[in-house]
C-alpha cells in the first residue's frame, strides 16, 4: 500500500468514526444489490433525480434575475430572456425541465403499475411516491403563475376559484389563498415563496424518504420475483448486481446521456413545444380583464382537467362545479390506496391474468384520451367521451379488488428471467 | 430509582399535560402564520368601492370590463325597452329565473335583477371557472344558440346568461352572474362595492 493510500485510509477512518460515510456509501451504492434484470422502465427513477437537480439549479439561478411582483414579473422574465447572459438558456432548461419532470414521473409511475412495485412490502415507497407527485403538481401550479403572462393569470384564476366550489367556506378560502379579492401581486408573491422555498424543501425531504424506504426493502423487478429468497453464501442475492458501479455506469449513465440528448433537442429547437410547453397567451402580460379564448392547462395536468370538466350535472343538491372538484381530487388521491386494492398473488403484469392486462391497457388509453380532451374546447360529444374515460380511470382502481382476485395468473418463476 | 418505583399514573399525567400545553402552543403559533394570508390592509383599501359615471352610457350598450372593482371586470348595461320586454319571455330555459340563490343583494332580487329596471350592474366573471363572458346583446340566432334573445356568452366553456345575468339551464356555470352591492349616489353615478347607507 502506497503512502497516499495509507493516508487516505487514515483520513477515512477518522471521518467514519465520527460520520458514517463509508457505511452509507456501501449501503446505498456499492453494496446495494439490485435485481440484475432491470430493463428500459428502470431508467426513470434516476432520470427524475437528474431533472430534480436541473430544476433546483436553474431555479436558483433564475431567482437571481426574477422580480416577484405584479409590476416587475413579466418584464423581468423578458429581461432574463433578452439581457441576462445565458438567461434564455437557464429559463428554457427550467421550463423544459418542468415538462420533462412530469414525463419521467408518469413513466416511472406506469412502471410501478405494470410490475406491481407498490405491492407488499413496498407500500410506503408507493405512498411516498404519490406524495411526491402531488407536491410536484403543486410546485408546477405555483410556478406557472410566476411569469405573470395572461395564461399564468387565468390558469391561476381558474384553479384558485375551484376552492370556491366547496360549500359554505369556499369563497372565504379562495380569498384567503389569494390574499386578495382576485389574483394579484399579493398572490404572485406568496406563490413565489411557495414555489422556490417551501415546496422544494418538501420535495427534497420526500425524495430522500422515498429512496430510503426503497433501499430498506430493495428494488422490485420486471418479474416481480423476490430476489432475497435465493442468496449466495455471503448472504447476497444470487440474482443481483451492485447498484454502483454496475447500474450507475452500465445502465443509468447511457440512459442519462440519451435523455439529455432528447432534452436538448426540445430545449434548443422547440422550447415552447408548439404552445404545449409554454402556451402562446403567456407571451402577453397578465390582464385581469381579458380572458384568453381557451384556457387549457399545460399538458401534464390535462387528464385531470378533463375529469374536472366531465362533471356536468348537479347531484345531492350540490353543484356540478363542486363534483368536478371532488372527481379531480379523488382521481389524484385514489392511487394512494392502490397497494390495498391489488389482491393478486403475483406482482408483475407478466404473470397476471387477462383482467389486469386489459384493465391496465384501457386505463392507459383513457388517460391519454383525457389528456387530449383537456386541451380541446368541450363539445357535448367530447364531454361524453371524457365521462366514459373518467369512469374507466376510476374503474381501473375501484374494480381492481375484483378482477385481480378472479383472474387466472401464471406461475411466477423461482429466479428472474433476463431480457 | 428502580423499575418498581416508577409512578405510571404521574408519568401519564405529565405526558398528557405536556402534550395538551404543547398542542395549544402549536395552535396559538399557527394564528399569525394563517392570519398573514388574509387580505392585507393595503389589499382591503384597494378593494374599496368604485364610482361609475353612466351619464354617457347609451341605451343598449355596455360599460365594461373597465371600470373594475377589486380587479374584477364590472359590466354596466343600459337595457332598451325591447330588451326588457324580451327578458322574461323564456324563463323556462333558465336555471334560476327567480334569482333564489344569493348571487345578488336583496334590492336586486327582482325580475330585472337591478335597482333601476333598465340599468344592470354585474361582476363580469363567469360563475363556472371565472372566465369573462362576452356581451352579445342582439336578438338573433347565434352559433351557440338559435333562439338567442340577447345576453352574455362565455367562450371558455360555453355558459350562457340572459340580459339580467341569469344562467341558462344545462350549461357548466352553476349560478347566475353576481350582482355586486351597489347604489346610486346620483342619477348618473353608481357606487359599486357597498350597499346604500353602510359607509
Amino acid at each position: 500500500m502506497s503512502g497516499l493510500q495509507q493516508s487516505f485510509k487514515n483520513v477515512m477512518g477518522w471521518v467514519d468514526a465520527r460520520l458514517p460515510v463509508t457505511e452509507t456509501y456501501e449501503k446505498h451504492l456499492s453494496k446495494y444489490y439490485a435485481p440484475k434484470n432491470f430493463n428500459f422502465w428502470y431508467f426513470f427513477g434516476v432520470l427524475s433525480v437528474v431533472v430534480l437537480v436541473n430544476q433546483l439549479l436553474t431555479g436558483i439561478w433564475l431567482t437571481m434575475s426574477y422580480v416577484p411582483s405584479a409590476e416587475g414579473a413579466f418584464a423581468s422574465v423578458e429581461y432574463i430572456m433578452r439581457d441576462v447572459e445565458y438567461g434564455w438558456m437557464l429559463r428554457y432548461m427550467h421550463s423544459t425541465g418542468a415538462s420533462a419532470f412530469f414525463l419521467v414521473v408518469y413513466l416511472h409511475m406506469f412502471r410501478g403499475l405494470a410490475y406491481g412495485s407498490y405491492q407488499k412490502p413496498r407500500e410506503l415507497i408507493w405512498i411516498l411516491g404519490m406524495l411526491i407527485y402531488v407536491a410536484l403538481m403543486a410546485e408546477g401550479f405555483f410556478g406557472y403563475l410566476l411569469p405573470w403572462g395572461n395564461m399564468s393569470f387565468w390558469a391561476g384564476q381558474v384553479i384558485v376559484s375551484l376552492a370556491g366550489a366547496i360549500p359554505v367556506v369556499g369563497e372565504a378560502l379562495a380569498t384567503w389563498v389569494r390574499g386578495d379579492f382576485n389574483i394579484s401581486g399579493i398572490t404572485l408573491n406568496r406563490f413565489f415563496a411557495l414555489h422556490v422555498v417551501l415546496i422544494p424543501l418538501v420535495l427534497i425531504v420526500l425524495v430522500f424518504l422515498h429512496i430510503l424506504a426503497l433501499h430498506e426493502v430493495g428494488s422490485n423487478n420486471p418479474d416481480g420475483v423476490d430476489i432475497k429468497k435465493n442468496l449466495d453464501e455471503d448472504g447476497k442475492p444470487l440474482d443481483s448486481i451492485p447498484f454502483h458501479p454496475n447500474y450507475t455506469i452500465g445502465h443509468d449513465l447511457p440512459a442519462i446521456v440519451g435523455f439529455l440528448f432528447l432534452f436538448c433537442i426540445v430545449m434548443f429547437y422547440y422550447p415552447d413545444g408548439g404552445g404545449y410547453l409554454i402556451e402562446h397567451p403567456n407571451y402577453e402580460p397578465a390582464n385581469p380583464l381579458k380572458t384568453p379564448d381557451l384556457i387549457a392547462p399545460v399538458w401534464y395536468y390535462t387528464p385531470f382537467y378533463s375529469m374536472l370538466r366531465a362533471a356536468t350535472f348537479p347531484l345531492f343538491g350540490l353543484d356540478a362545479k363542486f363534483w368536478g372538484l371532488v372527481v379531480m381530487a379523488g382521481a389524484i388521491a385514489l392511487p394512494v390506496v392502490l397497494p390495498w386494492l391489488d389482491k393478486s398473488p403475483v406482482k408483475s403484469i407478466r404473470y397476471k391474468g387477462w383482467g389486469s392486462k386489459i384493465f391496465l391497457t384501457v386505463f392507459v388509453v383513457s388517460f391519454f384520451i383525457l389528456g387530449y380532451l383537456g386541451v380541446q374546447h368541450p363539445t357535448p360529444m367530447r364531454t361524453l367521451v371524457a365521462q366514459v374515460c373518467t369512469a374507466i380511470y376510476f374503474g381501473y382502481f375501484l374494480l381492481m379488488p375484483w378482477y385481480t382476485s378472479v383472474e387466472k395468473t401464471k406461475p411466477v418463476p423461482e429466479r428472474v428471467t433476463m431480457p | 430509582m428502580n423499575e418498581e418505583s416508577v409512578n405510571t399514573g404521574r408519568r401519564n399525567f405529565l405526558i398528557g399535560a405536556t402534550t395538551a400545553v404543547g398542542s395549544a402552543g402549536v395552535v396559538g403559533l399557527a394564528v399569525p402564520f394563517v392570519g398573514s394570508w388574509n387580505p392585507s390592509a393595503k389589499a382591503l383599501a384597494a378593494g374599496a368601492p368604485v364610482k361609475v359615471d353612466i351619464s354617457k352610457l347609451s341605451v343598449g350598450e355596455i360599460l365594461g370590463p373597465i371600470p373594475a372593482w377589486r380587479d374584477k371586470p364590472i359590466f354596466v348595461v343600459k337595457r332598451s325597452d325591447a330588451m326588457l320586454e324580451q327578458l322574461n319571455s323564456m324563463n323556462d330555459r333558465l336555471a334560476d329565473p327567480e334569482s333564489q340563490r344569493e348571487q345578488q343583494p336583496g334590492y336586486a332580487q327582482n325580475g330585472t335583477r337591478s335597482i333601476k329596471p333598465d340599468v344592470l350592474v354585474l361582476v363580469g366573471l363567469c360563475t363556472h371557472l371565472s372566465c369573462s363572458p362576452k356581451f352579445r346583446p342582439a336578438i338573433q340566432p347565434e352559433v351557440f344558440d338559435e333562439e338567442w334573445i340577447g345576453g352574455f356568452f362565455c367562450p371558455c366553456h360555453g355558459s350562457k346568461f340572459d340580459l339580467a345575468g341569469r344562467v341558462y339551464a344545462g350549461v357548466p356555470a352553476p349560478s347566475n352572474l353576481e350582482v355586486p352591492p351597489h347604489f346610486y349616489e346620483s342619477d348618473s353615478v353608481i357606487v359599486i362595492g357597498e350597499d346604500e347607507g353602510t359607509a
